[in-house]
């Protein structure tokens, strides 16, 4: 065990607002240089945690520690930097003079020039903020986020309302930027981006996690895979019995095997019967995410 | 197709101690200046308006004498320059109001900057322009041929712009109370209507007998009072002083109040 701390430690977050549980008691620890996906459908808590990790709200119950400190000192140091939805630009400064003033709160930060080239809007350092596109000013926020150089980076849906290429060039530039060490946690309810930039997803609904795992074991987690055999007079009993199978299903000559070992189950089919044309097939994320978040809550 | 930069590896940890002075830097008052002074509506309301006022309500007056002989334009200058001056820091505290609106206050949280360090810079940034209307009401004056003593320029200018602090307190009460963008259309008028009560546009001597009794406790007429004083040479009565005073820890108390409420966390 090394002196570092955790990226991120929640314990026991609870937040409400009246009669509603926004956060129910969610617990998560990240470790530096982790790129996590906050995933999960809205109103499953995503922005209310991720306000109470920087220190905009209050929990009701429960431990915040950022960095191994309080998320108000890791904002005062830059050691913290966020894009959040709800974050507004000032429509009369011009790109280039908000990253200026920004730059100005700090004590010390990296170049306005490098933060833009970075954001992927050097070219835009002369517009007035009004007449940017909600991309252009969202890769400002970015850009603003990068300035500090934060050891932590917080996105709250960072593509959300923008188009295809928008996501796109945004994406870029975040990918562009993961220096090796920086800690990167994003919420977002596009599976796809989840998919393709985290390392691990933590998946939360009504406020808790309610998985959490690499991308692989997510789909696995939630529906496994599905083994295809053509099996005339197919045991389905025995096929049920077999550890980690999920369903059986039986149609005509075919069986259907629902499992979250397919590794087993094919080699079973393929040694122990007569079973030919083996396929595996993976539920895609898709699948995981509406099975975990839309399944009736069992306790996480 | 650009090349991409390759993001430089960190070899040295950055600077992580707190900003001085809570985030607050001549700097950044220089870009809110300039971005009040590139706000046509400001300039508009704050520099020409009440330069117009005089040149089209002061000028005619000209010839025409205070009891103790000096000019009476002098007189509708000096109260011109403290509605320029109260305009300006109503609407430079109110901008507050725009920016809460727009979330850029919670973008701040984002930043090391303290709350109380971007209030100072509002505040800074409104007395700028409200010297800067001050400054700008007694050129349009001196040209069009206002004499009056050196000291009483000075003394005058100086209470006009003081008292303006009362409304740069006011502009942040607003900005704090109300989110919204366009705050200064509908604290114009009442303005414009605490400044009639403070004897800015006529004087207060003129007003039906119990209009006079209401005006001396509106927050326009103490400052309004202490601006003249120098010219008129009737010297600043009790009442006029307790009267700033009152309003200025009034909205002073009021705004840090709306502004804790709105720094809290929730």
């Amino acid at each position: 065990m090394t002196s570092t701390h955790q990226a991120v430690e929640l314990h026991g977050l609870t937040k409400t607002f009246g009669a509603v549980t926004a956060v129910d008691g969610l617990s998560l620890r990240v470790q530096p240089g982790e790129v996590v996906a906050f995933l999960g459908p809205n109103g499953a808590g995503k922005t209310t945690t991720i306000d109470m990790l920087l220190g905009l709200a209050r929990p009701d119950a429960g431990t915040v520690r950022v960095l191994g400190g309080t998320p108000d000192e890791a904002v005062a140091r830059g050691r913290v930097a966020a894009v959040l939805q709800t974050g507004g630009l000032l429509k009369d400064l011009t790109v280039g003079e908000t990253v200026e003033m920004t730059a100005h709160f700090y004590r010390h930060t990296r170049p306005a020039a490098e933060v833009l080239e970075r954001a992927g809007i050097a070219d835009l350092a002369g517009r007035v903020v009004g007449r940017c596109s909600g991309g252009q000013q969202q890769r400002l926020r970015f850009a603003l986020a990068l300035l500090p150089d934060p050891d932590l980076m917080v996105l709250d849906e960072p593509t959300t309302g923008m188009d295809v290429e928008g996501r796109r060039d945004f994406w870029q530039a975040l990918r562009r930027d993961a220096r090796a060490g920086r800690t990167v946690i994003f919420a977002t309810h596009y599976l796809d981006e989840a998919d393709a930039y985290a390392d691990r997803i933590v998946l939360v609904r009504q406020g808790r996690v309610v998985a959490d795992g690499t991308t692989a074991e997510i789909k696995n987690l939630a529906a496994g895979r599905t083994v295809r055999a053509t099996l005339p007079g197919a045991d389905q009993a025995a096929l049920a019995a077999l550890p980690g199978v999920d369903a059986v299903e039986v149609r005509g000559d075919s069986v259907l095997v629902r499992t979250g070992d397919s590794d087993a189950i094919a080699r079973h089919l393929l040694t122990r019967t007569d079973a030919r044309d083996v396929e595996i097939t993976s539920r895609n994320l898709e699948d995981a995410f509406l099975a975990l978040t839309t399944a009736q809550q069992t306790g996480a | 197709m650009t090349t991409v930069p390759a993001t430089p590896t960190r070899t040295v940890e950055p600077d992580r101690r707190l900003p001085a002075l809570g985030g607050f830097t001549p700097a950044v008052l220089g870009i809110e200046l300039r971005r009040v002074l590139r706000n046509r509506r400001t300039l508009a309301f704050t520099l020409i308006m009440p330069g117009v006022f005089f040149l089209i309500f002061g000028l005619p007056q000209g010839g025409q004498s205070l009891d103790n002989g000096r000019p009476v334009t002098a007189y509708v200058m000096i109260s011109l320059a403290v509605y320029a001056a109260m305009v300006a820091t109503t609407s430079a505290g109110g901008a507050v109001a725009t920016e809460r609106a727009l979330g850029w206050s919670r973008q701040l949280r984002l930043t090391p900057l303290r709350p109380a360090a971007y209030v100072a810079t509002k505040l800074a940034t409104a007395m700028t322009l409200g010297l800067l209307a001050v400054v700008v009401e007694f050129a349009v004056g001196a040209a069009a041929g206002v004499r009056i003593p050196a000291y009483v320029w000075l003394l005058s200018g100086l209470a006009a712009w003081v008292g303006s602090l009362v409304f740069a307190a006011f502009g942040l009460f607003i900005g704090y109370l109300v989110p919204a963008e366009n705050v200064m259309q509908f604290i114009g008028p009442i303005l414009a209507v605490l400044a009639m009560f403070g004897g800015l546009f006529v004087p207060v001597e003129v007003l039906p007998h119990v209009l006079q009794q209401v005006a001396e406790f509106t927050p326009v007429y103490g400052m309004g009072e202490l601006a003249r004083a120098p010219l008129t040479g009737d010297g600043v009565s009790t009442a006029g002083v307790a009267n700033m005073v009152f309003w200025a820890l009034a909205f002073g108390i009021g705004a840090a109040r709306l502004f804790r409420r709105d720094t809290a966390r929730v």
